[in-house]
């Protein structure tokens, strides 16, 4: 009844990372106004600060979601 | 549930989304950075293009839900049909005769710009051979596989 693996998964890739590749890819081969909104539309900026001993610490500037080492 | 028109027809809820965090995918979350509703359509057929091939929506379909892939959707009306290219999302059917299309990026076709694809397709084909981790493969796996798909509409 499941499907088989999809090659993706198999190699360790999640649905929202491989949904995000797709994604990219395509609005990388748009015409010119349209792909600058969507480049733009997509900037994300995360601020994270890890606590410790109940305090924050400085928080870290992402443009891109990734942990923090 | 209010009353329905009495034109028989598929209603679709085209949602085009993107969700660049790695949020835990809720199309209906609220924290969706872009959520762009096409509107609510009344059509005749809607093609979608599911992992286990082409789906023809008309109204009364069976409900399912389909994993899409990337590839062009037909929204068949009255008028004429538009088609868009997804890159990636799900087709929930509903039984009342509703669909709801929630793609991550859903462009009309005359948005993409062939040079660019042509010029990505034969990039993505050569790092196939030069990608040696499972993940750099199945990376570029995707961009050769959505990029034909650009290609051949």
């Amino acid at each position: 009844m499941s499907a088989p693996m999809p090659f993706w998964r198999a190699a360790g890739m999640t649905y929202i990372t491989y949904s995000n590749i797709c994604a990219n890819l395509v609005r990388n081969c748009l015409k010119e106004p349209h792909k600058a909104e969507a480049l733009n539309r997509e900037k994300v900026h995360f601020a994270i600060s890890t606590w410790k001993d109940g305090k924050a610490e400085k928080p870290v500037v992402l443009l891109k979601f990734e942990l923090p080492k | 549930m209010n009353q329905r028109s009495s034109r028989p027809g598929v209603t679709i809820v085209l949602l085009l989304c993107s969700n660049e965090i790695a949020i835990q995918f809720l199309p209906y979350s609220t924290s969706i950075l872009n959520l762009v509703q096409l509107g609510r359509l009344r059509v005749d057929v809607v093609i979608v293009p599911a992992t286990t091939g082409q789906l023809g929506v008309l109204p009364g379909h069976v409900a399912t839900i389909a994993e899409l892939k990337p590839r062009i959707m037909s929204v068949h009306d009255g008028n004429g049909v538009t088609k868009y290219f997804v890159s990636n999302g799900f087709a929930f059917v509903l039984t009342n005769s509703f669909a709801d299309l929630i793609a991550v990026e859903a462009v009309p076709l005359d948005r993409i710009d062939a040079c660019l694809v042509r010029k990505g397709l034969p990039e993505f084909t050569k790092k196939l051979k030069s990608a040696s981790t499972d993940l750099e493969k199945a990376e570029v796996q995707i961009g050769v596989d959505v990029h034909s798909a650009l290609n051949s509409p």
